[in-house]
């Protein structure tokens, strides 16, 4: 899923100070697993600055919403009837909801409630980790299963680099070495022998490197 | 091994003398003469004198332009290349800029994480890692042929070096990751700072053993302690690196206003016991900030006068 996490309250605040009719938008996929965005987010921002506006005797009106998905035509389509009515929306769903939402509104300001952080998966709850960069290219036949795009600082393809320690990446003691993990996974798959053929160079043009990107399916275009 | 480049370093190597190299990183500032001072002081001990290229992620002049300082006085400079900040057009450029000078050594790193310097909010490249590195300029100078497969006019000529640790984790792939190295086509390896000889010997034992000295130089990395604060902090604080207790232990037991004389003797003990070891092929002295302390190291381990070679 896509890993978001909620921006200060006063980020939000200083971005919406000039709105009186605000939408806070949430989001019932990815940003409700990680609860950044979901319905319960939602309703945690609308009363934060319900009180926030009292307190500084400010007259605004705020309501709720959570749709299904903020990344598909279908469910954004569903605000369309009543969009009209506010000055502003405070969407609490990854980057791609937030624009999703915006391109479908040109004329309603959108504006970011949470960071939206990576591709990752919840080890437990209030701990999500990062393990896809989306390169484009999946890499991971060739490393035991374990992501050193993603999971290496250096991205290195070809072994861990000097400054690993006791499983640890130079970087932190709290981030796992991904190459210590590769190791660790091909020795029990019996597969190291795989661990000296060099990784070739790899092409970018997959990545981010390469411009935005598109999936194009025909077969399933309707 | 045969002499494949103009280096002077390969040709010490490969006429079988024992080589010493050592290291000057490059000011943080504009002044030429930070670097030309530096290279002064130990040039006549030394064959060859890496620049670093901006150590520990703290911005400073360029490995490339002080490269070139090292040139116009006439010394061996080993130019190292981190791919941290360069993607594959940079680092292509950057060589061939290089072979415009004849810097004739390179050696092809992956670098600290910009984490450590003073642009810890700042983008890594990382377009290609260190291995790719070594095959890139192996492609260059062999093939006479970029990455992209066109023809370079004037290839450069470079022996090709990196580096190896053998005290990071694991232990199991450290020599397995030389031989890829030597696979990638390193030619000569200088190491991490070596204070656990103990692992150090044995990491050349079964390098020795599989043949691999046989096909890289190998030359040991040694770094004086000052005081018995910087070997705690290179202990404890330094990424990838092995400082036994009784290093501590010894300098700890020294009078403080005597502790850089003994990190010296410490010094030159190992590279005396070093001499003994199979395969190998010399020293490099990163003496940090302390380059004045090379030419003494270098004499009392009786390294000193350097051999001359056409």
């Amino acid at each position: 899923m896509i890993v978001a996490d909620k921006k200060p309250i006063d980020e939000i605040i200083g971005q919406i100070k000039d709105y009186k009719n605000i939408l806070i938008l949430g989001c019932n996929e990815c940003v409700t697993v990680c609860e950044a965005g979901g319905k319960k987010e939602v309703g945690v921002l609308a009363s934060t600055l319900r009180m926030h506006a009292a307190k500084e005797g400010n007259d605004i009106k705020i309501d709720e919403k959570t749709l299904e998905r903020q990344c598909d035509p279908e469910y954004v389509e569903e605000i369309r009837d009543s969009v009209d009515q506010y000055d502003c929306i405070v969407s609490l769903a990854c980057g791609v909801g937030v624009q999703f939402t915006a391109e479908t509104y040109h004329g309603t300001p959108v504006y970011p409630g949470v960071n939206t952080c990576f591709m990752g998966a919840t080890e437990k709850r209030g701990l999500w980790v990062e393990r896809c960069q989306g390169c484009g290219q999946c890499i991971l036949a060739t490393t035991g299963g374990i992501c050193p795009v993603a999971r290496c600082a250096k991205r290195l393809f070809n072994g861990p680099c000097g400054g690993s320690t006791t499983g640890k990446c130079e970087i932190s003691k709290e981030t796992d070495c991904a190459w210590q993990l590769i190791v660790d996974r091909m020795k029990s798959l019996n597969t190291m022998d795989e661990f000296e053929k060099l990784s070739p160079i790899k092409d970018w043009s997959t990545d981010r490197a390469g411009g935005p990107r598109k999936v194009v399916r025909e077969d399933v275009q309707q | 091994m045969k002499i494949k480049t103009p280096s002077k370093l390969e040709k010490i190597l490969a006429a079988g003398h024992l080589a010493v190299t050592s290291e000057c990183g490059p000011p943080r500032g504009s002044d030429p003469e930070a670097i030309v001072e530096k290279a002064q002081l130990i040039k006549d001990h030394v064959d060859a004198i890496n620049i670093t290229d901006n150590q520990t992620s703290m911005t400073r002049m360029c490995s490339l332009a002080a490269c070139i300082r090292l040139k116009m006085l006439g010394l061996e400079p080993v130019l190292q290349m981190v791919t941290r900040d360069r993607n594959r057009i940079a680092l292509q450029s950057d060589i061939l800029g290089a072979a415009s000078f004849d810097i004739n050594n390179i050696l092809c790193l992956s670098g600290d994480h910009q984490s450590f310097g003073d642009c810890a909010k700042g983008q890594n490249v990382h377009d290609i890692d260190s291995m790719q590195l070594i095959q890139t300029v192996r492609q260059m100078r062999d093939e006479g042929k970029f990455l992209g497969g066109d023809e370079i006019k004037r290839p450069p000529q470079m022996f090709v070096g990196a580096a190896a640790n053998p005290f990071a984790d694991p232990y199991e792939v450290r020599v397995p990751r030389l031989a890829k190295k030597i696979a990638a086509g390193v030619e000569f390896i200088q190491t991490q700072c070596i204070y656990n000889m103990g692992k150090f010997e044995q990491w050349m034992h079964e390098a020795h053993d599989r043949g691999l000295t046989e096909k890289a130089y190998i030359m040991a990395g040694l770094t004086p302690m000052k005081s018995v604060g910087m070997a705690r902090y290179m202990k404890n604080r330094v990424p990838g690196m092995d400082v036994p207790d009784e290093v501590v232990k010894r300098l700890a037991d020294t009078p403080k206003e005597k502790q850089a004389a003994e990190g010296i003797k410490m010094c030159v003990e190992q590279i005396q016991r070093l001499k003994e070891v199979k395969g190998l092929a010399g020293f490099h002295v990163m003496a940090i900030e302390w380059e004045e302390k090379v030419p003494g190291i270098v004499e009392e381990a009786g390294l000193y006068p350097r051999p001359q070679v056409d």
